[in-house]
């Protein structure tokens, strides 16, 4: 393996100038995606900046209300909060139905966000990859795709964002705050991922050099009943191949209000707002909740070997939307 | 000098519960692995594999590679040396092009060896390797298998092609009940979790080579004729190993490590990634097998024709023979049985943990169930019915045939009795249940081995054969078999595997490894026992008998030689989402005598567990579009996790083998066959559907659809 540079920042300031906008320079939180990316040579960073022992690590009340995640809180520490588990229970739910156990240990919040698909044309040098090597093709489109996008994938790229956390990070409106060399921002995670077009390689609207520092839920009495259900081609460990994170007010029968985002569809945690525009207001029965579905993924243009997304999607969204219906009506 | 003290006691090692022997070794870690033991001087190698499915080399850049630093050397088709591949190995077979390597500049597929990169450092060889620039000029590829290809044709491998008899078609002219249906397995690999280790050198004018492998003398058979060697001057050792199932015998891994070894005079080793492992050390081929059942009223089957076609590379034969699964299990007057390769521009499949009876097991034991529906006639009852009283093809009688006897046991603990056969009528929620089973059976063979026990002066007894402990506890079993054939406990046996210079014995292979040793080991432990006197001395240097069983195997008579097991399986199905779940397993077998309960429980519940997978996970996706392997790693492979494998519990009946002398039959495969084809017809039961392709994903369940979507 080629040989780099390993520093540890001290501070958020230090860290930003330690990777100095250097496009060969990677941040490194747990490790648990990009060391698996640095060994197969897709990732072939000059030099690492461990922002690991940054003060980054606690989740505190945000200003208005809220909570606010430090970017280096490990998925553990995250799933196991209770003011998580009280007011935003699908984020616990989501982030529980990730990896393993070692590797919730390890990832961290701001990396899961920044992490890299598992498309394997992507993870795999020897082929083509327009996200790898801009230019190079996309043999997803003629090849293996089962796993692939249905929801703003473009010919360039139908790789799905991998994560779990995401999408109910973006049910519940997250925000991503970083921090610069020219000073600190922020971005609603609505406008985090960039839309695919012809530049599947360009993932985020992060100016260069950016990092991560914390992500706010804003408050949400909503989420305090919301759920995360998780299809995977094996009982555990296992990437999505279907998710939906939900949350459902329901007052006499109908939809005050509701969130939903689904996962392993499309490049980014895909926010359903058709499908919620057609919920809110709505009686929530089964009926109404297919037609939100329906209303959503009616934007789905599946391959020859993806289709059964589109199925599994409807048949998610109505078994959760029911369930947090049924223990509303309760 | 000592008193010799075996007693005339027994002490009855065998059949009880005996932790492994290297137990504490392995978990403290004691116990080094191939690929972790040091060597002064050792430089490392590291494999360039091909990025096209078929061509030919046009150059291999080294200059550049030669400069970079430790860099010590590059092999490939130019300048490596020539290797006598014009022979036939042990196990009856040429070597496989992808391990006798450097040959020739044909690409025969995607991730075939084109080069090795040696440098003081394992980190400057791979940087190297992945830096070698080496230009193709590429070929169309062929990658596609179906059950149409015209381009199939019958072969042999280990078991004749074609057998028949009877008149097919007019059998099944005349029956009730007819089930005719295309089943398909995919591309399955090992996965051990040790991965390809070798370090080669020469010492002292011999080469030796610490390896891990299924048989130290199997593969120093083949590297000394590789290199045309005495095989006097060829020394294997392989102490431990964390898996094989098959995969692990010669690889390009030594033979490139002693190329790179003779070239430098120096310890070479070579240790494969998971990713090379993908395409350098085998896998079970995909098959697509025809299964035809035809039955009376009562179900017995009076027309039976199975036929099997795998893939196979364009350099080197392997026939998969999923058809022989029908040989021994059912007969019918008209029987019809076939087994067919396709080459193309694949890597060489190889043996895999019960080869030919997995896969075949599954396309004949799902069309059973289909038969014991159509039939009206309950699946366990099926297979009672039409339990043959001799083997269908060969005709010979059975050593012991306890199939039924299992299916008896399991259904009782299974709870299998008064069982609604009809399809999509249980629920639990949004699961939809249901239960299958399917019969299990693997040949139990016994080959020539040898093996050497010496009593030493401290009243120790040390027991050397060339056996491989690859995971199974055949060491820890070969303990308790010395231990009672010289009527001593076990802690003053001390067992040595792993090295070829203990003399020619079978490898970890066939279900026959124990009981191929355990036969040696106890041949010579009594002669051993007669020779020493009851109160007389034993020398210094200590008393060593060496027994060879060729002889004795020879001799033993021609019989229908197989382990059986029923398989049963509980599942559930979400068929909204696709999710198929095990709920519990119960296998039931009778497989010779059991030397050791915990070790033997092991063995077959990781067979029945890998059926599990098999049935619901595994699949290795080639790429259309170059021919190679999409997501070839752990994370793309799905192997059944934790939390898919629920209750599986696995025990047996009484069925020691009366010609085997300690009673083993084997039972190192048998734990996988049939298994898959439990879980497949218990998904029918739960859904109303067949799926007859493997494995049962969530994407094929959502399509195929089922009561209650």
């Amino acid at each position: 393996m080629r040989e780099f540079d390993y520093r540890r920042a001290d501070d958020v300031s230090g860290a930003v100038a330690l990777l100095d906008a250097d496009p060969d320079a990677r941040y490194l939180g747990g490790g648990t995606n990009l060391v698996d990316l640095m060994k197969n040579g897709v990732e072939r960073p000059a030099r690492l900046v461990d922002v690991r022992a940054l003060p980054l690590d606690r989740i505190e009340p945000a200003d208005g209300g809220g909570l606010r995640i430090g970017a280096t809180v490990t998925n553990s520490d995250l799933a196991a909060h209770p003011g998580i588990r009280r007011n935003y229970p699908a984020l616990t739910e989501a982030v529980l139905a990730g990896a393993s156990g070692q590797l919730r240990n390890m990832a961290t919040v701001g990396g899961n966000l920044l992490q890299r698909t598992r498309c394997g044309y992507f993870t795999d040098v020897t082929k083509p990859c327009n996200k790898r090597a801009p230019g190079s093709g996309c043999p997803a489109v003629e090849g293996e795709h089962r796993n692939h996008a249905v929801l703003g994938a473009s010919d360039h790229c139908v790789a799905v964002h991998p994560s779990d956390m995401g999408v109910a990070l973006t049910a519940f409106d997250a925000v991503v705050s970083y921090e610069t060399a020219d000073g600190p921002g922020e971005l609603p995670l609505a406008d985090f991922y960039l839309p695919v077009g012809d530049t599947p390689h360009r993932e985020t609207a992060l100016p260069p050099g950016a990092l991560i520092t914390h992500v706010t839920l804003p408050p949400a009495p909503v989420a305090a009943r919301s759920r995360y259900r998780k299809v995977r081609e094996r009982a555990s460990y296992a990437f999505a191949i279907g998710s939906v994170a939900a949350a459902l007010d329901v007052s006499g029968g109908v939809v005050r209000e509701a969130r939903l985002a689904l996962g392993a569809v499309a490049s980014r945690p895909w926010r359903a707002h058709a499908a919620e525009r057609v919920l809110n207001g709505a009686p929530a029965t089964a009926e109404y909740f297919a037609a939100a579905a329906d209303a959503e993924l009616a934007a789905a243009r599946p391959l020859p070997d993806n289709g059964y997304k589109v199925t599994l999607m409807r048949n998610l969204v109505v078994a959760v939307l029911s369930e947090l219906a049924e223990e509303a009506a309760r | 000098m000592t008193t010799a003290t075996t007693g005339a006691t027994t002490t009855g090692a065998v059949g009880t519960a005996h932790t492994r022997v290297e137990g504490r070794d392995k978990v403290t870690g004691a116990a080094r692995y191939a690929g972790e033991i040091p060597f002064a001087d050792l430089a490392h190698g590291w494999l360039v594999l091909s990025t096209v499915a078929r061509g030919r080399i046009l150059s291999v850049d080294t200059g550049p590679v030669l400069g970079m630093p430790g860099v010590l050397t590059v092999l490939h088709h130019g300048n490596a040396p020539r290797l006598d591949i014009d022979y036939i190995g042990m196990l009856g077979v040429p070597p496989d092009p992808t391990a006798a390597v450097f040959q020739n500049d044909r690409v025969p597929y995607a991730g075939w060896p084109v080069a090795l990169v040696v440098a003081e450092t394992s980190e400057q060889a791979r940087e190297a390797a992945e830096r070698l620039v080496v230009t193709y000029e590429q070929e169309p590829h062929d990658v596609a298998l179906s059950g149409d290809r015209p381009d199939a044709y019958a072969a042999d491998g280990h078991m004749p092609a074609v057998t028949e008899k009877g008149d097919l078609e007019a059998g099944f002219a005349a029956c009730a009940h007819v089930v005719d249906a295309e089943y398909t397995t995919p591309e399955e690999h090992h996965g051990m979790m040790e991965p390809h280790a070798a370090t080669a050198l020469w010492d002292g004018g011999r080469l030796e080579v610490v390896d891990s492998n299924q048989g130290t003398t199997w593969v120093a058979d083949e590297l000394a004729r590789m290199f045309s060697l005495d095989p006097s001057a060829v020394r294997v050792r392989s102490d431990h190993v964390g898996g094989g199932f098959g995969s692990k015998g010669v690889r390009v891994h030594q033979v490139s490590a002693v190329m790179a070894a003779t070239e430098l005079q120096r310890p070479v080793r070579v240790v494969l990634t998971r990713r090379q492992m993908f395409t350098l050390t085998g896998y079970r081929s995909p098959t697509v097998q025809r299964v035809r059942l035809g039955a009376g009223p009562d179900g017995r089957l009076r027309a039976l024709e199975h036929r099997s076609l795998n893939q196979t590379s364009t350099v080197w034969e392997f026939v998969e023979p999923s058809a022989g699964v029908a040989r021994s299990l059912y007969d019918a007057d008209a029987h019809r049985t076939e087994n067919k390769v396709v080459r193309l521009d694949v890597p060489s499949p190889a043996w895999m943990r019960a080869p030919g009876e997995a896969p075949g097991s599954f396309a004949l034991e799902c069309a059973l169930d289909e038969l014991a529906e159509k039939c009206g006639v309950d699946p366990v009852e099926l297979r009672l019915r039409n339990d043959p009283e001799r083997g269908p093809v060969s005709g010979l009688p059975f050593g012991s045939r306890n199939l039924a006897a299992c299916f008896r046991e399991g259904a009782r603990r299974f709870g299998w009795a008064g069982r609604d056969p009809r399809p999509g009528v249980r629920r639990d929620g949004r699961w939809l249940l249901g239960t299958g089973t399917a019969a299990a059976s693997f040949p139990a063979s016994a080959m020539p081995s040898t093996a050497a026990v010496t009593a030493e002066p401290d009243g120790t007894f040390t027991v050397r054969i060339s056996a491989a402990d690859i995971g199974t506890g055949a060491r820890t079993a070969l303990t308790l078999v010395a231990a009672d054939a010289l009527r001593v406990p076990t802690d003053r046996v001390r067992v040595h595997i792993g090295d070829s210079d203990f003399g020619p014995a079978m490898i970890a292979g066939g279900s026959a490894g124990t009981r191929s040793w355990a036969w040696a080991v106890t041949a010579a432990a009594e002669e051993l026992r007669e020779r020493l006197v009851p109160g007389g001395t034993v020398p210094p240097e200590g008393l060593t008998v060496r027994s060879d069983t060729t002889a004795a195997i020879a001799a033993l008579t021609q019989k229908e030689r197989l382990s059986y097991g029923a398989q049963f399986a509980e599942v559930a199905v979400d068929v909204t989402t696709g999710e198929v779940r095990v709920r519990r397993m119960l296998g039931i077998f009778a497989a010779g005598r059991i030397v050791n309960p915990l070790t033997a429980r092991g063995q077959l519940v990781g067979g029945m567990t890998w059926g599990i997978s098999m049935a619901l996970h595994e699949e290795a996706v080639r790429d259309r579009v170059s021919g190679g392997l999409y997501g070839a790693d752990l994370a793309g492979y799905h192997v059944a996790t934790h939390a898919d494998v629920p209750t599986v519990e696995a025990d047996w009946v009484d069925d020691p083998d009366p010609d085997d002398p300690v009673g083993i039959k084997g039972i190192g495969e048998v734990g996988i066959v049939g298994a898959a084809a439990a879980v497949a017809n218990a998904v029918w039961h739960a859904t109303g559907v067949r799926h007859r392709d493997l494995p049962i994903r969530p994407d094929r369940v959502l399509r195929a659809g089922g009561t209650g979507v």
